[in-house]
């Protein structure tokens, strides 16, 4: 045995007794990486069907390989330009409309000086967060539907007819827009207020000593202090802009609004599960997961390229 | 220190506090209103557009809910689930945790690079299913509980707490001849009760949520749980649902005041655990922003 081989040897050793000592926690990881196997990876081997034939007779090892085929058939559907024009344009929406409401309204809260009045609005604004799809949903339901209270109160002011805020076309977008605010502003600006309590007073003491009124107080400090987290939050996001949500779009897209509403994710649901198409649709799936991954890296490397500290 | 506010000054304050204060009104107001609907007479609810505190009180919906089983058993159905759910998940979550946040585990590091590549990529929708068919899983309460026992994110979190922990209060234990399991249950554990709490509670919230497993996994309508069964009564009755069943066990169709009473019976346990919630989630979102 010559020398490199004996330090192999005890090294291997220590790490047998660092094992050896700490072997409890080995055991503790058992049940969560069996978790992280069977739900997490097992699925993921389980893409492999996006090439091949699924038939449930012969099984997923023995059904026969196709390719790309599944592939090549999803990007020539006159289906696949509705889908991603759906999805990219509910998401810009989302973006342009639903990003800077939690900005905006975070700065709206900063400005009001009485605590037990902002304390209060904080309350109520981070409910919805909190509260199922299907609930909103109804809500939104109870309240828009043609007998519903919006309708009811137009009808009074004069309209001769209900508007079909549900079932049309041209007010889908803007119900979905406008759900995903009424859900999740007020819980965003929960990390933009933090940002923002972290500022120096003294900062602002000073500005007014200088003669700065509270809109140049805003410009000059207010801003600047959540810049970095404004910005880190942008890019993330953009590394999600295929991601719409199967849960509120699913429960309220109907077969009135369904040119505007299928999305990816409603349509791997609808061809996988109710019509049994799994290969098919786990290529559209794999299709969005990559497409996706390639998103989130590329956003995270631009966040680092402009000084921000990125998600990993 | 004082000094002289500006008319515009004055007026952003009005709109300010107005916007906000109708913001929030938003916020709550239709709840009160269903709540209100869920306790009037149907003659009511076609009457009045709009209010929150009833001329006559009625019970009728909630006589309706308890005409058949499908309501109160979706509810049950329900609560078992959050309930098993939120446990499952943090014997899951935690026994995972604490092991990840020893630095010297050997192997860490390679763990945590598989566990965090799962918040960027997943099987998806359709692979996931055919792996919960082929456990044997559909129609079967595991399919709810189990998939979504452990949130990659709140697991990280909960890791970072875990390595804030100093090491030195372990060690000692250990001395005093506390064994690996014993120092995790007698001193890792009483000292996170405010983080284990706090994720208790978002568990129960997201499996109380849940209804996508559900429909996913659950073909059969006398397994479901209150928040699909609240989807086929609310949704399916405005011709928002294609294909999906009636559950046969109600012959006539929901008055609109069930319906509400529904929504209420979704919503009021959330409620009920949202002051505990919202003391706890505003520093589990900052703990969850740090890097480690």
């Amino acid at each position: 045995m010559n020398g490199a081989q004996a330090v192999r040897k005890k090294k291997s050793q220590a790490v047998l007794t660092t094992i050896r000592k700490d072997i409890w926690l080995y055991i503790m990881l058992i049940p969560g990486v069996l978790h992280y196997l069977i739900f997490k990876y097992l699925p993921m081997w389980g893409i492999l069907i996006a090439f091949k034939d699924f038939n449930a007779y012969l099984g997923f090892f023995d059904s026969p390989w196709v390719g790309f085929k599944h592939f090549a058939d999803f990007f020539s559907n006159p289906d696949f330009k509705r889908l991603l024009a759906n999805t990219l344009t509910i998401s810009f929406y989302n973006l342009i409309f639903g990003f800077p409401a939690p900005v905006i309204m975070a700065l709206m809260l900063n400005e009001i000086r009485k605590e037990w009045y902002k304390r209060s609005i904080q309350t109520l604004v981070y409910i919805p967060h909190f509260i199922s799809w299907v609930i909103i949903a109804s809500l939104t339901y109870t309240m828009f539907n043609s007998g519903g209270v919006v309708n009811r109160y137009l009808m009074q002011m004069g309209r001769d007819t209900a508007v079909p805020f549900l079932t049309s076309e041209s007010t889908f977008r803007g119900m979905i827009i406008g759900q995903t605010i009424w859900k999740e502003t007020g819980f965003g600006t929960i990390i933009y207020l933090a940002a923002l309590s972290g500022v120096d007073p003294q900062l602002y003491e000073a500005a007014i000593i200088d003669g700065a009124n509270r809109f140049k107080q805003l410009w000059y400090i207010t801003l600047p202090s959540i810049k970095s987290t404004v910005v880190t939050l942008l890019i993330l996001r953009l590394g999600h802009i295929l991601d719409n949500g199967f849960d509120q779009i699913f429960l309220m897209s109907n077969s009135l609004n369904r040119k505007v509403s299928e999305v990816f994710d409603v349509y791997v649901y609808t061809i996988g599960i109710t019509r049994g198409a799994f290969s098919y649709s786990t290529a559209v799936g794999l299709f969005k997961g990559v497409i996706g991954i390639i998103l989130i890296y590329s956003a995270n490397w631009l966040a680092k390229k402009v000084g921000e500290s990125g998600l990993f | 220190m004082k000094y002289k506010r500006s008319l515009l000054s004055v007026l952003f304050d009005v709109f300010n506090y107005t916007f906000l204060g109708l913001f929030a009104s938003t916020a709550i107001l239709p709840f009160l209103y269903v709540l209100a609907c869920s306790f009037s007479t149907e003659k009511e609810i076609v009457e009045r557009p709009f209010y929150i505190i009833p001329r006559k009180i009625s019970l009728s919906a909630y006589e309706y809910i308890f005409s058949s089983p499908t309501l109160p058993r979706a509810f049950l159905i329900s609560i078992f689930v959050t309930l098993a759910g939120a446990s499952i998940a943090m014997f899951f979550t935690l026994t995972l945790a604490y092991p990840l946040s020893k630095k010297y585990l050997v192997g860490r590091n390679v763990l945590l690079a598989l566990i965090s590549f799962t918040l960027v990529f997943g099987g998806g929708m359709i692979p996931t299913f055919l792996v919960i068919k082929s456990l044997g899983f559909l129609n079967k309460f595991w399919a709810l509980l189990l998939p979504g026992a452990i949130s990659t994110w709140n697991l990280l979190v909960i890791k970072n707490f875990f390595q804030e922990i100093p090491q030195e209060m372990e060690d000692s234990a250990r001395v005093d001849g506390c064994s690996a399991i014993g120092t995790f249950l007698k001193i890792v554990l009483p000292l996170s009760m405010p983080v284990i709490a706090t994720f208790t509670l978002f568990y129960a919230v997201g499996y109380w949520n849940d209804y996508r497993s559900s429909l996913l996994y659950m073909t059969d309508n006398k397994k479901w749980p209150l928040q699909l069964v609240l989807r086929q009564i609310v949704l399916m009755a405005a011709g928002n649902v294609d294909g999906a069943t009636f559950d046969e066990a109600y012959t006539q169709p929901p008055l609109e005041g069930s319906k509400n009473a529904v929504i209420i019976f979704g919503t009021v346990p959330i409620l009920l655990v949202y002051p505990f919630l919202q003391k706890h989630f505003v520093k589990g979102i900052m703990i969850g922003a740090i890097k480690g």
